[in-house]
């Protein structure tokens, strides 16, 4: 009963980071939105089989493509939606954006909008955490464009050498921006560059949440234990665009299409029946997620921008003997 | 008490390891070729902390600097040396796009106080690849710090400052020709606020704005004009480039009425070229002559002595450049 439960949350959080990034594509459309945005459709399963597995505390390092791994990890619907429409309600104050969500009360020390770049800094905070005994492990997700970048390698090579409490997740959804897999690596999958640095790594269907969140748990476990850096590899697929406004002329109709009917939440509502759950049911998780984030969206559309007078404050801390601006 | 610049520093990073736990130390060297000295002056407190050091770590310098400023968003206090400041260049991303930015981009929420430290500048046959000023590329980044002691009670104070009090992300260059220099540090004397420029010598014929390794060859350039010139040239090490102490230099600027600048950066968007453009709109009523730039001329660092003479700001061309300014024959006695 526990298990279907747990898998009753993780639906609704699937469906809230669905319905989330269709308001988003929404917005985006009608031109409310100022930035670029990279919806995670059809990768929901990866941030919230992930997510599961980590405690209070654990820290968390987000991509360009991170709305549903801040949602996962239980930041506030209405503090995300705010920044990525860039209000002074939004958990960066409306400073950040879609590409640079951070929620430190939820240990989310940071998204970055390039590609690799914040695989380095997981390092640095699972460093910080094994010195400081406290216990605590960081995952990083990153897509398998990053796979491309050098500071991916350098980073393996840092955690395998620390032995560094640090669970990399990647999410391989086949495409580096507009470029497929097979056109721009002669590996398939990123995980085989563990091998030489004797990490520990696993592949998984990214589209299962149970799957995903089955091969988290152990891997949080381990690292967590003192057991290294530990590679989590999740095969999903993205049902949007590189970016909103992405005429996706690279992709191939049939492959869409296949890759439709895996949808991970359509998967997780069959297996929910399998144990014997009411369509109903499920279908009221749903409606009441769709509920939810309509009075988010209410709230959020009629939030106030930031205060302009202040543009010129917060670029470093206050300090002693400095001139105020200078 | 009597101490090398790099003595100066290896106390300073010592004091702080003992001050405060959360003081890391990663990366590589931090005396350049002048690895005795380093081992000498760093040796003792860096092992007496081996626990928080790590100094044999990969070539690896964006993964390092991803993981200071991880390190450092998590809530410790790194310090990265790269050894030579050109290196920096491969671990830029995280220094550039990513620390100076959080605070500002998060509303105040999360701020990353790591400090980085490099020996900039052109050091005697580091040709191309090892002589780089990285100040003027830096100080085009917002919320980034930058530090360029030229003294070693300087370094010792800003250096403790970087590692115990800065709430934010710091560069701080040192100068290979700056690491043996020694001055008597008053090491209990409370440091001069950051941000704030010091007169190391005052005069009243010309202000000559230096900041690192031109602050000691303004000094030597000054007691020239002095002695040969009867001119009294007031020498102002800006010590920080960011925060930048406008206030100093533009009143030493309306005291003489003529400014020379002597900057070791390429002259085309150098320091130097910042310092100008501030005169020229705060106290351009007050100027005599126009204002002049030594620098670096533009071109990449040629590895021949006699040839990175030719391109370097030395304390004979800081002399002609004030002479010239002040409109006196160059080359000429008084």
């Amino acid at each position: 009963m526990t298990e279907v439960t747990s898998a009753c949350g993780y639906l609704r959080q699937m469906w809230l980071i669905r319905v989330f990034e269709e308001h988003v594509a929404r917005l985006s459309k009608a031109g409310e939105v100022p930035g670029f945005v990279h919806l995670c459709s059809g990768q929901e399963a990866v941030a919230v089989g992930t997510c599961a597995a980590l405690e209070d505390g654990d820290y968390l390092f987000s991509s360009h493509r991170g709305h549903g791994h801040f949602l996962a990890r239980g930041s506030d619907p209405y503090g995300v939606l705010t920044e990525i429409l860039g209000r002074q309600d939004g958990l960066c104050g409306g400073y950040g954006g879609s590409m640079h969500l951070v929620d430190a009360q939820r240990g989310a020390l940071g998204a970055t909008g390039v590609v690799g770049g914040n695989i380095p800094l997981c390092a640095g905070a699972a460093w910080a955490a094994a010195e400081a005994g406290r216990g605590r492990v960081a995952v990083v997700f990153f897509g398998d464009g990053a796979g491309g970048s050098g500071v991916f390698h350098e980073t393996l090579n840092l955690a395998a050498l620390w032995r560094l409490p640090m669970l990399f997740v990647c999410e391989n959804n086949g495409y580096a921006e507009f470029t497929s897999r097979e056109e721009h690596s002669v590996v398939k999958h990123l995980s085989e560059f563990c091998a030489p640095y004797g990490i520990a790594n696993t592949v998984v269907d990214g589209n299962d949440v149970l799957a995903v969140q089955s091969a988290a748990a152990p891997m949080v476990a381990a690292a967590r234990g003192g057991s290294g850096p530990q590679f989590l590899e999740c095969l999903t697929y993205r049902l949007s665009g590189h970016y909103e406004g992405d005429s996706m002329s690279y992709r191939d109709k049939a492959e869409m299409a296949a890759w439709v009917a895996r949808d991970p939440i359509l998967r997780l509502h069959r297996q929910l029946t399998e144990l014997g759950v009411e369509d109903a049911a499920l279908a009221r998780i749903e409606a009441d997620v769709r509920d939810e984030l309509d009075q988010v969206l209410a709230r959020a559309v009629a939030a106030v921008p930031p205060a302009a007078d202040r543009v010129l404050e917060g670029v470093l801390g206050d300090l002693p003997g400095r001139e105020s601006g200078a | 008490m009597q101490m090398t610049y790099l003595q100066a520093l290896g106390r300073a990073i010592g004091e702080a390891l003992d001050e405060n736990p959360r003081v890391v130390v990663m990366g590589s060297r931090f005396g350049g070729h002048f690895a005795a000295q380093e081992d000498e002056a760093f040796g003792p407190a860096l092992a007496k902390h081996a626990a928080r050091v790590y100094m044999s770590v990969p070539i690896a310098e964006f993964g390092l600097a991803g993981a200071a400023v991880g390190v450092a968003l998590a809530g410790g206090r790194p310090l990265l040396s790269f050894n030579i400041a050109s290196f920096m260049l491969h671990g830029l991303p995280p220094i550039v796009n990513e620390a100076p930015n959080v605070r500002y981009t998060t509303g105040g929420r999360v701020n990353a106080p790591l400090t980085c430290y490099a020996l900039g500048g052109i050091r005697g046959g580091g040709s191309s690849q090892h002589s780089h000023r990285l100040q003027s590329m830096l100080g085009n980044i917002p919320g980034l710090q930058i530090l360029t002691p030229a003294t070693a009670g300087d370094a010792y104070g800003l250096m403790k400052w970087c590692l115990l009090e800065s709430q934010d992300p710091t560069v701080f260059l040192a100068h290979s020709e700056l690491l043996l220099s020694s001055e008597d540090v008053d090491l209990s004397a409370a440091p001069l606020p950051v941000g704030v420029a010091r007169i190391c010598r005052p005069g009243r014929d010309v202000s000559i704005i230096a900041h690192s390794v031109t602050v000691p060859r303004s000094i030597k350039a000054a007691e020239v004009l002095q002695r040969d010139h009867g001119i009294s040239a007031e020498v102002i090490d800006l010590r920080t480039l960011a925060p930048f102490d406008r206030g100093t230099l533009l009143a030493s600027v309306r005291k003489t009425g003529y400014a020379v600048i002597a900057d070791e950066c390429h002259k085309s968007f150098g320091v130097n070229a910042e310092v100008a453009a501030v005169i020229a709109e705060e106290a351009f009523a007050a100027l005599k002559a126009p204002v002049r730039r030594v620098a670096t001329a533009d071109v990449p660092i040629p590895y021949d002595k006699g040839l990175e003479r030719e391109i370097s700001v030395t304390a004979e061309k800081i002399v002609e450049g004030v002479l010239a300014t002040l409109g006196r024959p160059v080359g000429a006695g008084a």
